[in-house]
C-alpha cells in the first residue's frame, strides 16, 4: 500500500482528498442544519454549465465552474429570499438548467461526453499541480471562514428570524454559506465529481449526528468522517481498481449506516439498563 | 412625536400588507419601561404580523416603530431587544445543546471571529439557571419537551440582557405547569425591570401579571385596557362597552373563531 506513495499522481490525489474531505463537511453541516441539504446538487449541476463554458472558450474549467456556481447560488439566495418561488422549486429549476446547459454548450465545443465524464464523477488522477493549489487555497479558505464564523453562521441557520432581530445581516451570511457552498463544489470537482459532491457535504454530517448532541462536536465529527471518506476512498480505489468518487461516497455512507447502527443499539441498551420506573416517577 | 429613550416600543400608524392585501390597518402600540403588555386575538387577527413589523422582520406599509426613542430603521442596540419565536422552530436540521443554543443569544456582544468570554459563560449560565434548566445545559434540544424547548427560548433572549422581551405565543401547546412556571419566570422578570410584550391566545396563569391588554380584530385595535375587560379563561373576548358578548355557539360566528 505504501508504493502508492511513489506515484505522483497519488500523492496529489491525496493531498486533494485531504482538502475535499474536510471543506466539504465544514460548510455541509450548516447546509443540513438549515435543511438546504440539496442545495449542493443544485449548484453542482449550475457548474457543469460554468465546465462546458471553460471547453468552449479554452479558459481553465476549475475558473469558469467557480465563476458560474458562485453566481448560480447568488441566485439561489437571492430567489429564495425576494422570489415567489419555493426553495425546492428554484433547486428543481437549477438542476434541470445546469445540466441541459452543461451538456449543449459540450456538444457545442465539439467535445466528447468522456470529457464531461471527469467533472461529473471525479478524476482525481488526473490533478495538475497548478490545479492542486488552486484547490488547496479555496479550500483553506472555505474551512477557515466555516470554522472561525460558526457562531454567526450557527445563528443563522438554527433560526434565522431571531438572528435577524438580534442584529445579524442574515442577508450577507446567507449569500456567504451559498457562495461557500459553491466554491467547495468546484474544490470537490475533480477529486468526487459534480454529481457526488453534494453526497461529502451531507452524509458525513448525517453519519455524525447519530453520534452526537451538540452542533460543535457534529461539525468536527463530520469534517474527521469525511477526512477518513476520502482518503480512505482514494487509497481503496487505488488497491480494488475503482473510480475514486463513488469510493469516497459509499464509504461515507458506510460509516452511516455502521454510526446509525450504534446509535440504535445504545439508546436500546440504555433503555433496557434504565426502564422506566413508574414508582419513581418517570412519567 | 417627542421620543423618550427610555421607551422600549412606540408604534403610531402601522399599517402591513402581505401578497397585497392589508393585514395591519393603522395599529398604535406602546410599551413603557417595566410594562407588561399582552397582545391578544384571533387567530388571523395580525398579532403576531405587528410583532414581527415592529422587530423588522417584515416590512411596513406606513407608520413609524421607535425602539428606546430610535427609529427601527437606525437601531442598531439589537441586544436590548430579546426576541422569542415560536417554539415550532426551535429545532434544526443539527442537534444542538441548550447551551449552544442559549450562547447565540450572545452575538451582539460578541466580535466576529472571537472566542465567547468569561461574561459570555456567565450570562449563558446565569439564564439557562434562570429558565430552570441547569441541569440539561449539555442536553440536546430535541431531547427536551416543548415546554422546555420554550424556556430555553427565553434563556437565549435572557442571555442578551434585553431589557424589552418580545414573546410570540410562549403559552401554545405548553402545558399548565410550564404556564406556571413560564408565568413565575416572568413575573419575576418584570419585578426586576424588564418590559414584555407578549402575544397569546390565551392569557391562563398569566393573566395577574399583565398591566394592559391590546386586542386586535381583523388588524385593527378592539380593545386596549386592563386585563379585566378581557374576560374568558381559555380564549380572549371582549366586553364592547357593557353589551354582554354573544355566545358563539349560538351565531357560530364567534370573534374569536
Amino acid at each position: 500500500m505504501i508504493e502508492l506513495l511513489d506515484y505522483d499522481f497519488m500523492r496529489r490525489a491525496l493531498v486533494a482528498a485531504v482538502f475535499t474531505g474536510l471543506a466539504a463537511p465544514a460548510i455541509g453541516t450548516f447546509l443540513v442544519q438549515r435543511r438546504l441539504a440539496l442545495l449542493g446538487d443544485g449548484i453542482g449541476h449550475v457548474a457543469l454549465t460554468g465546465v462546458a463554458l471553460g471547453l468552449l472558450t479554452g479558459v481553465a474549467p476549475v475558473l469558469t465552474a467557480v465563476v458560474v456556481a458562485v453566481l448560480g447560488a447568488v441566485v439561489i439566495e437571492l430567489l429564495r429570499m425576494f422570489g415567489r418561488t419555493s426553495g425546492d422549486v428554484a433547486l428543481a429549476i437549477l438542476f434541470y438548467g445546469g445540466l441541459a446547459g452543461g451538456v449543449l454548450l459540450t456538444d457545442l465545443a465539439d467535445e466528447s461526453a468522456s470529457v464531461l465524464n471527469n467533472y461529473l464523477f471525479g478524476s482525481i488522477t488526473t490533478i495538475s499541480d497548478g490545479d492542486l493549489t488552486v484547490v488547496a487555497i479555496l479550500a483553506v479558505i472555505v474551512i477557515a471562514l466555516a470554522v472561525g464564523l460558526s457562531p454567526q453562521l450557527f445563528a443563522l441557520c438554527q433560526d434565522e428570524e431571531h438572528a435577524r432581530v438580534s442584529g445579524v445581516p442574515v442577508r450577507v451570511y446567507s449569500i456567504l454559506i451559498a457562495v461557500l457552498a459553491a466554491v467547495t463544489i468546484t474544490v470537490a470537482m475533480r477529486t468526487v465529481g459534480l454529481l457526488l459532491v453534494s453526497a461529502l457535504m451531507v452524509v458525513p454530517v448525517a453519519a455524525a449526528q447519530q453520534l452526537t448532541r451538540s452542533f460543535r462536536a457534529t461539525h468536527a465529527a463530520a469534517m474527521a468522517i469525511g477526512l477518513f471518506a476520502a482518503l480512505g476512498g482514494v487509497v481503496s480505489s487505488y488497491e480494488i481498481d475503482t473510480q475514486p468518487g463513488p469510493t469516497i461516497v459509499l464509504l461515507a455512507l458506510t460509516v452511516f449506516a455502521v454510526a446509525a447502527l450504534l446509535a440504535t443499539t445504545t439508546r436500546r441498551l440504555r433503555s433496557r439498563r434504565h426502564p422506566v420506573d413508574f414508582a419513581r416517577g418517570d412519567i | 412625536m417627542t421620543t423618550d429613550p427610555q421607551q422600549p416600543l412606540k408604534a403610531r400608524g402601522v399599517s402591513v400588507a402581505l401578497d397585497g392585501r392589508p393585514v395591519l390597518r393603522q395599529v398604535d402600540l406602546d410599551v413603557s419601561a417595566g410594562e407588561f403588555v399582552a397582545l391578544l386575538g384571533a387567530n388571523g387577527s395580525g398579532k403576531s404580523t405587528f410583532v414581527r413589523a415592529a422587530t423588522g422582520l417584515i416590512p411596513r406599509s406606513a407608520g413609524t416603530v421607535e425602539l428606546f426613542g430610535t427609529p427601527l430603521d437606525r437601531f442598531h442596540d439589537r441586544h436590548r431587544i430579546g426576541y422569542v419565536p415560536q417554539r415550532s422552530r426551535a429545532v434544526a436540521g443539527v442537534p444542538a445543546t441548550v447551551h449552544e443554543v442559549v450562547m447565540s443569544g450572545r452575538l451582539a456582544h460578541r466580535r466576529l471571529f472571537g472566542w465567547s468570554n468569561k461574561a459570555d459563560a456567565a450570562a449563558v449560565d446565569g439564564a439557562i439557571a434562570r429558565v430552570g434548566l441547569p441541569d440539561r445545559t449539555r442536553s440536546s434540544l430535541s431531547e427536551l419537551s416543548g415546554g422546555q424547548q420554550q424556556r430555553v427560548l427565553i434563556a437565549r433572549a435572557l442571555a442578551s440582557e434585553a431589557e424589552l422581551l418580545v414573546m410570540d405565543e410562549p403559552t401554545a401547546g405548553v402545558d399548565h405547569d410550564n404556564q406556571e412556571s413560564l408565568a413565575e419566570l416572568l413575573g419575576g422578570l418584570v419585578h426586576e425591570g424588564s418590559s414584555v410584550l407578549l402575544v397569546a391566545h390565551e392569557l391562563g396563569p398569566l393573566r395577574p401579571l399583565i398591566d394592559r391588554a391590546v386586542v386586535l380584530r381583523d388588524g385593527e385595535v378592539a380593545y386596549e385596557g386592563p386585563c379585566e375587560g378581557v374576560v374568558g379563561e381559555d380564549h380572549a373576548h371582549v366586553h364592547t362597552h357593557g353589551v354582554p358578548p354573544t355566545p358563539e355557539g349560538l351565531t357560530g360566528e364567534g370573534v374569536w373563531r
